[in-house]
């Protein structure tokens, strides 16, 4: 009893020794933050990558593919039908983008993946990640561009995240616009240069140098909307033409819909030839085309678009003969793909199996069977993909010098260790801060317990235990442990609640943004409060101050209770 | 269990206190002597004139200055030195002592004779290097220390020249301190209110009811030795050891304090051994040895 009534006596007088569990109060409040995040962060991610990659893959090591991606399918199916709920086959291929943007060709390096649109969704969330509500809903995919309504703002994200001006008019409503723009210049071109008629191809490079193009870009932008920085101010077109587009835009709902608009382009008064192509009412194969690959996020977090739906892009890649020849065709993006991994986004553009097949020649012409590059398996619910394909590989079906068979964790191993190992190393730095807490508090104790030697000596004679007197002390410890890490625990979770508007405050204060979501394509800080963890922590922490308070305590009980008596 | 050869002598706590309802004006009266003591019912001292000698005892009727009971505390030939770096420096050499149940003894010796080292052996918080130490005919210097834990939480009480309350705790708490080392935080708990009411007539008697809340730096050094007095007789001791209790206090009020001793020991019949260089002091106990180069000269 005296125990109890001492450690609480000294925890309310000794105020230095409150200042010494300062630092276990701040480390537990620290690891309770640290862990929190990171957590936050490592579950978005997996949950981003398990949503891109299907759980199983089974790939073939050669660029040309592996026979038959139905034959494929029924061999797994033997293998492991059981477990498993939906399989797509895909072709990928290493691949250039070339768009022409503000005049001038940009060409990016990008894998170009070819998926089945009726069953790619049924494997992974790829059909969330898009921008148009009609193609998120299940099996609504379509490669067919849509004539509008595409979001205009981030449907991952909450209301924080900022309006996409440009997204508005995304769709027929753009492609028609551009189509036009570039009629009128041709058309300028013509009577103003007196040259021969250029053959209606958006993507032809100027052979001679006309006075300046528009941009695509300058003509998706809303009126009164800030023109981006490569737009030329004075070379808007006449308004008379975007009034006109936008009645016309909600009459027109695909393909050839446009051929009897009576608003069509003042300038478009030639005959149409069904076998000619009209970027007006015509679109090429659709691809969905990374976020990443045409958007750039400026420090506000605001998205700008390089390219929206409905704009032409080139697409140029290897046949799957040897050698491989370089082989392009021309696509219309139909919308874009935002899994928020930039890893994916800024190299990611879907387009249909079969025309990639047609195209790299992989189709044999006498069966018109395709090959496939890989195919992409979805285990039953409660199913652990590792164990498909640890039975895949036991089958002999698969042999390793043919085909790759990895798990989602597999293929995204190494960034996942990686997070895993930064989280271990953190937790042990921040541990070893509460550890250095704890030398403060066995210094801090030893001092208590010199300055208490003549009241131990007193409660010796009064027939206080060794075990007693060791006792009080090991309860102060504890005591202090739970008093530091209890502050600590809240003032760690309080923090983690308010994280982001601790961030907003710290940018403001710095003047420099602490949480760019520019970088990160978060739009605030993901964190997760995992009740063990703190549990963890804060026993922890309380196990380093009893810890601490153990060679004061044995010092204490040692005390010769007449030289205790003596002391000054 | 050895280790614990007074186990017996937990108290049970009968309801001795206010039993008594003697209309005496002495202010050591009745509770003290009886509160908060069982052993008494025990039989364990063998000591009938102690036995009835209690206020609220049966056997109220015996004379109040009796002579000295049997014998209580006896050393033989008690040596104690202390290590002064390569020295060994005698304190004392061959002590031989015997106290007798219900005495009051004074042992005067001039500074540095080894009168405190011989009460710190007597209440064992010291041993011996040599020679024995008896109290009820039971050897105690060479117990274990739990068993002398015990020994001093439940027979003995000490108090000192410096007071030595702990100082965080209030005027009550200290009173209360033996109690709740001697038990556990549940059985304390369950008999707080006992402890507490024993404690406050305790202190109520030495003239402290109106300072139980306060803390010992906001006593004067009277009032602090009265509540050490108190602290000693919460345990109802069978022993008293007083280390210098009047050396720091001026002459009056140290007076007052010889006065609660003498009072206790005729009331209660409490073998008290003092120690104290003044002469004038020890002059008023009922027997007085001197100290003198280790050794009991008179």
């Amino acid at each position: 009893m005296y125990k109890l009534l001492l450690c609480w006596r000294y925890l309310r007088t000794r105020y230095i020794a409150l200042a010494s569990i300062v630092s276990v109060t701040l480390g537990v409040a620290t690891m309770i933050v640290v862990n929190s995040v990171m957590s936050g962060f490592t579950t978005e991610m997996q949950d981003r990558i398990h949503g891109i990659l299907s759980d199983l893959v089974v790939e073939s090591r050669d660029l040309a593919g592996m026979p038959d991606g139905e034959w494929q399918q029924e061999r797994i199916r033997q293998v492991a039908g059981d477990l498993i709920e939906g399989m797509t086959p895909t072709v990928v291929v290493p691949a250039m983008l070339s768009f022409r943007y503000g005049g001038e060709w940009q060409t990016r390096q990008v894998n170009v993946i070819g998926i089945e649109e009726a069953t790619q969704s049924a494997v992974s969330d790829f059909a969330h990640y898009l921008q148009h509500p009609d193609n998120r809903v299940p099996a609504g995919m379509s490669f067919e561009l849509r004539p509008g309504g595409y979001d205009t703002r981030d449907h991952q994200a909450g209301d924080e995240a900022p309006v996409r001006a440009q997204m508005t008019d995304a769709g027929w409503t753009h492609r028609r616009r551009v189509a036009r723009l570039r009629e009128f210049q041709r058309q300028f071109e013509r009577d103003g240069a007196d040259r021969a008629e250029v053959p209606p191809d958006p993507f032809r490079q100027p052979t001679t140098v006309p006075p300046p193009e528009y941009s695509p870009h300058e003509s998706a932008t809303p009126e009164g909307a800030a023109a981006p920085p490569t737009g030329n101010e004075n070379l808007r077109p006449p308004p008379g033409l975007l009034e006109a587009d936008g009645q016309a835009a909600p009459a027109v709902t695909g393909t050839g819909a446009g051929a009897s608009d009576p608003l069509v382009d003042p300038f478009t008064v030639r005959a149409r030839d069904p076998a000619e192509f009209d970027p007006m009412v015509d679109q090429h194969t659709g691809a969905v085309v990374g976020f990443g690959l045409v958007s750039y996020r400026m420090p506000d977090a605001e998205d700008r678009f390089l390219l929206l739906p409905g704009d032409d892009v080139q697409l140029t890649f290897p046949t799957a003969g040897t050698p491989p020849k370089p082989i392009s065709d021309k696509f219309t993006i139909v919308d874009l793909y935002e899994s928020k991994m930039s890893e994916y986004d800024s190299s990611f553009v879907f387009v249909p199996i079969r025309k990639l097949q047609e195209l790299r020649g992989m189709i044999d012409p006498s069966t018109g069977i395709g090959n496939v590059s890989s195919i992409q398996i979805k285990t039953r619910p409660g199913v652990d993909p590792a164990a498909v394909r640890d039975r895949l590989l036991a089958s002999g079906a698969f042999p390793a010098e043919l085909y790759v068979v990895q798990t989602w964790r597999d293929r995204q191993g190494a960034l996942l260790a990686a997070v895993e190992m930064e989280t271990a190393i953190l937790n042990v730095l921040l541990f070893l801060i509460i550890a250095v807490a704890g030398f403060g508090i066995l210094a801090i104790f030893l001092m208590i317990v010199v300055e208490k030697t003549r009241d131990i000596g007193i409660m010796k004679s009064l027939g206080a235990s060794r075990r007693g007197v060791a006792g009080i002390f090991l309860g102060y410890g504890l005591s202090l442990g739970l008093v530091g890490s209890g502050v600590g625990t809240v003032l760690g979770l309080l923090f983690v609640r308010n994280i982001n508007g601790i961030a907003q405050l710290l940018g403001w204060l710095t003047g420099r943004p602490v949480f760019d979501p520019s970088i990160y394509y978060f739009y605030k800080i993901p964190a997760i409060v995992n009740p063990f963890t703190v549990a963890w922590i804060v026993g922890g922490a309380m196990t380093i101050a009893v810890l601490a308070s153990v060679l004061p305590a044995l010092r204490a009980a040692m005390l010769h209770p007449v030289e205790a008596l003596r002391h000054e | 269990m050895s280790n614990e050869p007074y186990a017996a002598l937990r108290p049970r706590h009968k309801d001795d206190v206010g039993r008594t309802s003697s209309p005496s004006h002495d202010m050591a009266q009745a509770p003290v002597g009886r509160i908060a003591n069982p052993s008494r019912e025990e039989g364990r001292t063998g000591s009938p004139s102690y036995e009835a000698h209690g206020l609220s005892g049966p056997h109220f009727d015996l004379p109040e200055s009796e002579p000295a009971g049997p014998e209580q505390l006896r050393t033989v030939d008690l040596h104690k030195s202390y290590r002064k770096g390569p020295i060994e420096v005698p304190v004392l050499k061959g002590v031989n002592l015997r106290v007798h149940r219900g005495e009051f003894l004074a042992i005067v010796g001039q500074s540095g004779s080894g009168k405190s080292t011989l009460l710190h052996l007597l209440g064992t918080l010291d041993a011996p290097d040599r020679g024995e130490i008896h109290f009820d005919g039971c050897r105690i210097d060479n117990l274990a220390s739990s068993g002398r834990d015990a020994l001093r939480n439940h027979r003995f009480g000490m108090i000192f020249q410096f007071y030595h309350l702990l100082p965080e705790l209030s005027t009550l708490e200290n009173v209360l301190a033996p109690l709740m080392i001697r038990q556990t935080a549940v059985g304390y708990f369950r008999q707080r209110h006992r402890h507490r009411k024993t404690a406050t007539e305790i202190l109520k008697m030495l003239g402290l009811g109106h300072r139980l809340t306060h803390l010992p730096s906001e006593l004067s050094g009277g009032e602090m030795q009265r509540a050490a007095i108190a602290r000693a007789l919460v345990t109802d001791p069978e022993l008293l050891l007083a280390d210098e209790p009047t050396g720091n206090l001026d002459h009056a009020t140290g007076q007052g304090i010889l006065e609660v001793l003498r009072t206790l020991n005729r009331q209660r019949n409490l073998t008290i051994v003092m120690v104290t260089h003044d002469r004038a002091i020890a002059g008023q106990a009922d027997r007085t040895v001197q100290l003198a180069d280790g050794r009991i000269v008179k």
